[in-house]
């Protein structure tokens, strides 16, 4: 059985550092289902939220092999349930004059925008959870995905404690 | 602070100089020129110019294993920095304290496949501690220093700079010393005081306790901590290939190296023990063999810097993250607070294990063809020699019989390649172990396999004066992987025929190639001659010394348990299993 599990981690924001974490997972055999990288509110430290999902390998083991890198400041596992999560994806769908009416109606339901029209397809760009991604997709998916891309999640703890407080001196 | 005008090259030797490097082991190329050109001047650093960059690597794996101090290379980009790679992986694997130079192409030359590019911090990313890639030349102060911190701090490691050859060149207002800003590197090295304390806990009520100790005594300076350790507890001890030297051979409570090729004892007092404690070990494989069969009935103190190793292989009922002298030390004075009420006894263990070191002591039979047993050279070369000495192995049966039948009384004495397992390593590494300690007398022992892949370092000890000895185990076959055929591919031997033995073509004769290196050769075929040879070795020191040990070549490493079946299997000798009468 494979379970996700969110991970955050600050690193400072060097050549490479996004080439040895990936490498890492790579190496013991981690797969690494969605990834994003983005600057922070402290200069030189990049927050990256890795969802990996393990086959019965030790989350633990995973946390300790990326804690040895030289440039990883810190790492969080995000839980569920004190944390929230969110997916950013920009679509391309296929519309025509007696199609359109009908996307445009799942984009106001699912409180998504439309940011691109042409006589054929329009881009829609959608802001949630995975779960509700991923039924937008479905909902769309009668009239033709030309084009998906996905920005992976990005995940923050509830609360008002920050995850940079102790690691900058 | 006062600032001085020097190039990125003159920065990168002026800061080595700075950081108390004095030898570093290379080979220079067209993107490392720069840099040759004030190392020429310096007064302070020795370099030592190799003939290929996998000498460089090896030697300065020598150098740290033998000191304890930081061992560095430098070649130029390309196929020097690949080269380097071996090595790199080696000391990795081994926990060697190592500082790897590399040139590179110019800043602006960097991914355009120019001449000699590679991307060596790219190829070396999962091999080293750490690596950093150097454009700018007023960063060459603050990395080398932190370099020198990562290599050197914690659980050692290899460390690799590469510098773009403009960076080099380019000038810029050098102080020292940098500011180092590590902000993700902090080693535990102190470890939790409850933590101690429930391992005091267990090993009192432990009935028959080891300790299993492993290279990190040694890399932490922690022997004489075990000692005492050991002592206190008057509990046995089993030194892994990477610990031999650890704790003194010649101590009633030592049983011997375990695992794979280990003493009947050692092997069989881990799976009958009711708790290891573990000590800078990691649970190899090659120790450990089935995983899920080994020291079954065992609970687990683990005492390691480095988290990643705690829980890897086996679960740690007592975890203890630090370093091993700290925590030995801590140990030690929790074990005699509470021993005022609970003495701990172990009799019924001793006598147990004190049968089984009568029953079954390491021991060889005479060969079959009449040539030379290879277990009674090395035997004889480690008696002779004495403790003081230094023993640099290749890898193979050598490499098993050096560490099994040399006898160890000091941390350092033995070096070779554990982990990784690298033919090729012993020659250079016992040159960089002559140059770390001139006084001491050093031996290469190698394999005719090992000995070809780097023997051309012969080259740099002579011109150098670093009069090591280099003792070849000719068996004229790839030893190890031949006994492997025996046993297990109904002796079709693939590809394990060197030619290098007395009754073959001799293709090449090892006492021509290193005449012709400069060095006093002897081939010794007969029993009687081996003293006489080993003697002469360790007399001639305006030159190093290639002694051809003409050996049988059916001779095996025993005992042995074979790869991934259960510790319990382990065979004394060939289709010999220890008997075990008196089982409690």
């Amino acid at each position: 059985m494979s379970t996700q599990h969110v991970l955050s981690l600050l690193v400072e924001n060097k050549p490479g550092i996004l080439t040895r974490v990936a490498a890492l997972f790579a190496r013991r055999g981690f797969n690494i289902e969605s990834l994003a990288v983005g600057t922070t509110e402290v200069e030189g430290v990049s927050r990256m939220t890795v969802v990996v999902s393990l086959d019965g390998q030790p989350l633990e083991q995973v946390t300790k092999q990326l804690n040895k890198l030289i440039n990883v400041l810190k790492i969080a596992e995000l839980e569920n349930d004190a944390s929230v999560a969110r997916d950013h994806m920009l679509v391309k769908v296929r519309t025509d004059s007696s199609t359109r009416s009908q996307v445009l109606e799942a984009v106001t339901l699912f409180r998504a925008r439309v940011i691109d029209v042409v006589s054929d397809s329009v881009v829609i760009e959608v802001t949630g959870d995975s779960a509700k991604c991923q039924a937008f997709l479905k909902v769309l998916e009668p009239f033709g995905i030309k084009e998906l891309v996905q920005s992976g999640a990005i995940a923050v703890s509830r609360g008002s404690k920050s995850m940079s407080e102790k690691v900058l001196r | 602070m006062a600032t001085e005008t020097l190039t990125g090259a003159q920065a990168l030797i002026r800061s080595l100089e700075l950081l108390g490097v004095d030898t570093v082991f290379g080979l220079p190329g067209g993107a490392i020129l720069p840099t040759y050109d004030p190392l020429m001047d310096s007064t302070k650093l020795r370099h030592i110019l190799v003939r290929h960059e996998q000498g460089a690597g090896h030697a300065a794996e020598g150098y740290a294993a033998a000191s304890g101090k930081l061992g560095v290379c430098i070649a130029t980009s390309g196929p020097g920095a690949t080269n380097l790679v071996t090595a790199i992986g080696d000391a990795h694997m081994d926990s060697v304290p190592m500082l790897a130079i590399t040139g590179q192409v110019n800043s602006f030359a960097i991914g355009t496949d120019a001449f000699q590019e590679a991307d060596i911090v790219g190829i070396t990313m999962p091999i080293t501690k750490h690596s950093f890639l150097v454009t700018r030349a007023e960063d060459i102060p603050g990395v080398t220093a932190a370099a020198y911190e990562i290599a050197t701090t914690g659980r050692p490691g290899p460390v690799l700079i590469d510098f773009a050859k403009d960076a080099q060149n380019a000038k810029f207002e050098f102080s020292w010393p940098p500011k180092v800003d590590l902000p993700g590197f902090k080693p535990i090295t102190d470890p939790h005081g409850k933590q101690v304390q429930a391992a005091a806990e267990m090993i009192l009520k432990s009935h028959k306790p080891i300790l299993y100790v492993g290279g990190g005594v040694i890399r932490a300076g922690a022997n004489k901590e075990l000692l005492t350790l050991a002592e206190l507890l008057h509990a046995p001890v089993t030194t892994t290939l990477m610990a031999r030297g650890a704790f003194p051979d010649s101590h009633p409570q030592q049983l011997g190296m375990p695992g794979m090729h280990g003493t009947v004892p050692a092997v069989t007092a881990l799976q009958k023990s009711d708790l290891l404690i573990t000590l800078g070990a990691r649970f190899d494989d090659r120790v450990t063999g089935d995983v899920k069969s080994f020291a079954k009935g065992a609970k687990v103190i683990h005492v390691d810097i480095d988290p990643a190793e705690i829980g890897k292989i086996r679960h740690a009922d007592v975890p203890i993250v630090g370093d091993a002298k700290v925590v030995i030390s801590m140990l030690i004075a929790e074990l005699q607070a509470q021993m005022k009420s609970a003495k701990p006894d172990y009799e019924d263990w001793w006598v147990f294990l004190n049968g089984l070191k009568e029953r079954y002591p390491l021991g060889y039979s005479e060969t079959d063809d009449g040539k030379l047993s290879p277990q009674y050279v090395i035997q004889r070369i480690g008696e002779m020699s004495g403790p003081e000495a230094v023993f640099a192995a290749g890898v193979g049966q050598h490499q098993m019989w050096s560490a099994q039948y040399i006898k160890y009384e000091r941390p350092n004495s033995w070096l070779n390649s554990g982990g990784s397992g690298t033919m090729g390593y012993a020659v250079p590494a016992a040159m960089g172990a002559k140059v770390a300690q001139p006084e001491r007398l050093v031996w290469a022992i190698d394999g005719d396999g090992c000995f070809q892949m780097t023997n051309q370092e012969l080259a740099t000890c002579t011109l150098n004066n670093i009069p090591i000895k280099v003792a070849i185990i000719n068996n004229s076959s790839l030893g190890m992987v031949r006994q492997w055929q025996t046993l297990f591919y109904n002796s079709r031997y693939s590809n394990t025929d060197l030619n290098t033995g007395t009754d073959t073509v001799m293709v090449p004769d090892f006492v021509k190639l290193s005449e012709a290196y400069g060095c006093l050769a002897i081939r010794v075929e007969k029993i009687e001659e081996v003293d006489a040879a080993i003697k002469l070795a360790m007399e001639t020191n305006d030159r190093p010394v290639v002694i051809d040990f003409i050996v049988g070549r059916d001779a095996m490493v025993w005992p042995m348990v074979p790869t991934g079946i259960s510790n319990d299997a382990v065979q004394y000798a060939r289709d010999a299993a220890p008997i075990w009468d008196g089982d409690e």
